[in-house]
């Protein structure tokens, strides 16, 4: 016990070292950004080695029983309520540090490479540490509050980053749709503390959690709070129905692609409902709702990407699709699980996003897959890479992907045999498209024009390395959680059974287990097949425009007319809303009343004005007559 | 009863001269008429024991002042003609505000608590001695201030009726 | 002690109220005449008038009260009006100088 203490005091600073030295980071290269150039990229990703080295040894000096608090300071308090501003480091949140700390890092190297010739390339490397100061807070936190914090922070961040080119229009209007669909879902987070408030008295984890056990299960109150964060999640981890701001927040350079709307903020939801698994055992009706939604997702997202022409896009679709697959096991009670998917998901989707902007970066900007091709003997360890990150999301044995996918489809098929259904089609649709993106990008022939033929280069160094590094994570990141038919340990469940411990995971068959993987596999199999006959040997392209395509295609291609729908029903009766009220009250009622002051105060300063003869004979008169009259009061009152 | 007298002229000769500075229209028997009611008014500070005010009044107003107006209006040559016509809507006006000054005045005086006096307490308060050291002991302060004042107003009136260049 | 009692034989018998009225009255006069003239140089001895009158209320209390602070006041009083007078009657040459006139009615350039 003496011993653990000791550990405890000296892993302190390490502890506040994480979150300090991002901050710091963000205040060096905004405000000395001109004077440093080129040198701030390499500060910045100091910036961040350093905390993922403190992550690191957090790790290994401590084990899946560590659990402890750090507090630095009292931030609110009166009466009986106080918030402390604390730390909170157990297993989940070191899982979550060295997630973000270290992918992190990977993608400052990458951008040092990728934005070299941009001009904003200080501002780039502030606004991502800023970003890495928010989300460190957002894993550390020991309550809701700063936990929110960090949540509203990282939502500053993407909405800068995505419009980091402010120039565009588009791009601008990007940012904005997503900084709008995070408020709905931030409304629904703020409105569940207050109900945590309301219930408990506190926002701290430990006393919540403590408290909870008392409440029986589907308590009306904790249905709704539950649903409430929900929503909160929802927003963040683009799921329908706020899901749409994602693909467009690919108007972001890439790397900001792979750090914030792959591997890192978008799993802020995941992280948050694992983090309050005890809240939410107790409500089965939002963890139906839960399965409900990301299975939905899930399918829906990968039928869009089946016909995108944008590689980021199809990527944008992919990880919509993903963090479906991971709320599915959220709505199962699979929590564990669904961390693994958060890790190996992080690995290959940074890594297919980073390997895309390698490509975007050879192509001189091109992002249509249409007009790339054949790029393999350009780029040979971009396309080694690729294929693997490829590889794992389509759940190819052996590669990460394959063993978190497996243990999400396993946990579902437990619960419920038609989602279970509807997942493994999900799966296929998304080897598909990912094959497609694949093979179209890097086999073949070369589509492009001369002059972009003329240009292809392999990226830098800054850029391969980590592409590089993601790729062997992407590979091994699976053995971490292998199943129990290989009978090895689950590491990462032993890992995380202290903080999320083991509910009602019903155990599948070895039998099914075998079945399952080795159908999987054959599938997959094919599929590669499949597609490499489609669109190599046979030369089959997705269609140049439109009107080419069948009525389904179309339908699929326009996303479904989500946007227009949403377009339709909501921002356009808004918009009409506010221009009733511009018109109505704002102009007719308050502009009257405004305008009625300003016209009393003229007009009785005109009649006032005649007062004002300049003829001192009545200006005597007038004085005389005062006085008397306040003679005459003294002795009338 | 010989003083009540004497008290009765002069206040009767002091109103009518004040009456006459309002009402006439030559502004020389305007001037002129003051001067009479200013010397009854220093024959009543002579009446309150007040000799020294009463020399001082003489000297300043019916010796400075007065003839500083009187030379003024015979250098501007104001006479009867020259007089400013005021209509008599106004006339009338005037006179029955002034009236009703003075009844809201006395009207108010009534209502107030006065100390009621009804013979002067004179201690030889107003000789020349006792306002002398009156004035250079305990007002030394003022009295000088009020050199200045007329220093600068001297000043000031020379500039002001200096011809421009 | 002599001396008191030879003084106070002189003492006007008169009561104090007298002397208020007397000053009321011709203070209302001095009002009448401001409001009644237009020439400026006549409104400048009517408030000499309502001046003096205030000074003779301030002596008969002084008197009768035995305080000497009343008459050092119209002593102060006069001080200020002699200065007022010299440079009113300064601004109404010069006045004059430009417009060649001292009617009130005509120097209507207080208004903005």
């Amino acid at each position: 016990m003496t011993e653990n203490i000791l550990n405890e005091m000296n892993l302190i600073t390490p502890v506040m070292l994480i979150p300090l030295l991002p901050l710091l980071g963000f205040f060096i290269t905004s405000l000395f950004g001109k004077q440093l150039k080129h040198a701030s990229g390499w500060i910045a990703s100091l910036a961040i080695l350093v905390p993922f080295i403190c992550s690191a040894y957090i790790f290994m000096n401590t084990d899946a029983a560590t659990s402890f608090e750090v507090p630095i300071f009292d931030w609110i308090a009166f009466g009986k309520f106080s918030i402390p501003f604390a730390f909170l480091i157990d297993p989940l949140s070191i899982l979550m540090l060295l997630v973000v700390t270290g992918i992190g890092f990977l993608i400052h190297i990458y951008s040092i490479g990728y934005m070299h010739h941009d001009e904003g390339f200080s501002r780039f490397f502030s606004y991502l540490n800023l970003f890495i100061f928010f989300m460190l807070l957002l894993v550390m936190g020991n309550n809701y509050l700063v936990m929110f914090i960090g949540w509203e922070g990282v939502g500053l961040c993407s909405y800068l980053l995505i419009g980091f080119w402010f120039k565009n229009q588009s791009y601008n209007d990007a940012a904005k749709k997503a900084f709008i669909m995070n408020r709905i879902g931030d409304l629904g987070f703020l409105l569940g503390m207050f109900f945590l408030m309301m219930m408990f008295g506190s926002l701290e984890y430990k006393t919540i959690f403590s408290k909870a056990s008392e409440i029986p299960v589907g308590n009306s109150l904790i249905v709704i709070t539950t649903l409430l964060l929900f929503v909160g999640a929802m927003g963040k981890s683009a799921q329908i129905p706020l899901y749409t701001w994602l693909p467009d927040a690919m108007a972001g350079p890439t790397p900001v692609s792979a750090l914030i709307h792959a591997a890192t903020m978008v799993t802020a939801g995941i992280y948050m409902i694992t983090r309050s698994h005890v809240l939410f055992v107790l409500a089965p009706f939002t963890s139906d709702i839960i399965l409900i939604v990301g299975v939905a997702t899930a399918l829906f997202a990968s039928i869009i990407g089946l016909k995108q022409n944008d590689i980021k896009k199809v990527l944008a679709y992919s990880t919509v699709s993903q963090l479906g697959f991971m709320f599915a096991a959220l709505g199962v009670g699979a929590y564990k699980t669904a961390m693994f998917h958060v890790l190996t998901h992080a690995f290959f989707k940074a890594l297919l996003f980073l390997g895309s902007g390698s490509v975007i970066h050879a192509m001189g900007g091109e992002q249509d897959i249409r007009k790339m091709g054949g790029l393999r003997k350009a780029l040979p360890i971009t396309n080694f890479t690729f294929l693997i990150g490829t590889l794992a999301i389509s759940g190819v044995p052996l590669f990460a992907g394959f063993f978190s996918k497996d243990e999400i489809l396993a946990n579902v098929f437990v619960h419920s045999n038609i989602f279970f259904a509807v997942l493994v089609l999900t799966s296929i649709i998304t080897s598909i498209y990912m094959f497609r993106v694949y093979f179209l990008t890097f086999s073949g022939e070369f589509r492009g024009t001369e002059e972009q033929k003329h240009h292809l280069h392999e990226s830098p160094a800054t850029i391969t390395i980590p592409l590089i590094i993601l790729a062997v994570l992407s590979t091994v990141g699976g053995f971490l959680g292998l199943p129990s038919v290989f009978h090895a340990t689950h590491k990462l469940n032993a890992y995380l059974g202290n903080v999320v411990p083991s509910l009602s995971e019903h155990e599948v068959s070895h039998n099914f287990e075998y079945i399952l993987m080795g159908s999987l596999t054959a599938i997959v199999a094919i599929i590669i097949f499949a597609v490499f006959n489609y669109f190599i040997s046979k030369k089959n392209m997705p269609e140049a425009n439109e009107e080419e395509m069948n009525p389904v295609g179309r339908f699929i291609y326009n996303k479904y007319y989500v946007d227009e729908f949403y377009n339709a029903v909501f921002v356009r009766p808004i918009m009409l809303l506010s221009d009733i009220f511009l018109v109505l009250i704002d102009k007719l009622i308050i502009d009257l009343l405004v305008n009625a002051v300003a016209w009393l105060a003229i007009s009785l300063g005109k009649g006032a004005r005649l007062v004002q003869t300049g003829n001192t004979g009545f200006y005597v008169f007038a004085m005389v007559i005062s006085m008397i009259v306040l003679l005459a009061l003294q002795f009338i009152i | 009863m010989k003083s009540e007298i004497i008290f009765y002229l002069l206040s009767a000769l002091s109103i009518i001269s004040a009456l006459v500075v309002v009402f006439t229209k030559n502004p020389i028997y305007s001037v002129l008429s003051l001067i009479v009611c200013f010397f009854s008014i220093a024959g009543h500070y002579v009446m309150l024991n007040s000799q020294f005010l009463a020399i001082v009044h003489i000297i300043v107003y019916a010796g400075a002042i007065m003839v500083l107006m009187l030379f003024t209006v015979m250098l501007l040559n104001l006479n009867k003609e020259s007089e400013p016509h005021k209509s008599s809507l106004i006339k009338v006006a005037a006179i029955i505000t002034g009236g009703l000054l003075m009844l809201t005045i006395l009207a108010s005086l009534k209502t107030t608590q006065l100390t009621a006096y009804s013979t002067p307490a004179d201690l030889g308060l107003g000789s020349v001695q006792s306002v002398g050291m009156s004035l250079f002991t305990e007002y030394l302060l003022p009295f000088e201030i009020s050199s200045i004042l007329f220093m600068s107003a001297m000043i000031g009136a020379v500039v002001l009726a200096k011809k421009e260049r | 002690m002599q001396e008191t009692i030879q003084v106070a034989q002189n003492l006007p018998s008169t009561p104090q109220t007298w002397y208020l009225i007397l000053s009321t009255i011709l203070f209302s006069i001095g009002v009448m005449g401001v409001l009644f003239r237009r020439n400026a140089i006549i409104i400048l001895m009517c408030i000499e008038l309502m001046l003096n009158a205030v000074n003779l209320l301030l002596v008969s209390y002084s008197s009768y009260s035995g305080n000497m602070e009343g008459q050092v006041f119209v002593f102060f009083v006069m001080v200020v009006a002699a200065a007022e007078v010299a440079v009113g009657l300064a601004l109404l040459v010069s006045i004059y100088r430009n417009i060649a006139s001292t009617d009130i009615d005509v120097l209507s350039k207080m208004k903005w």
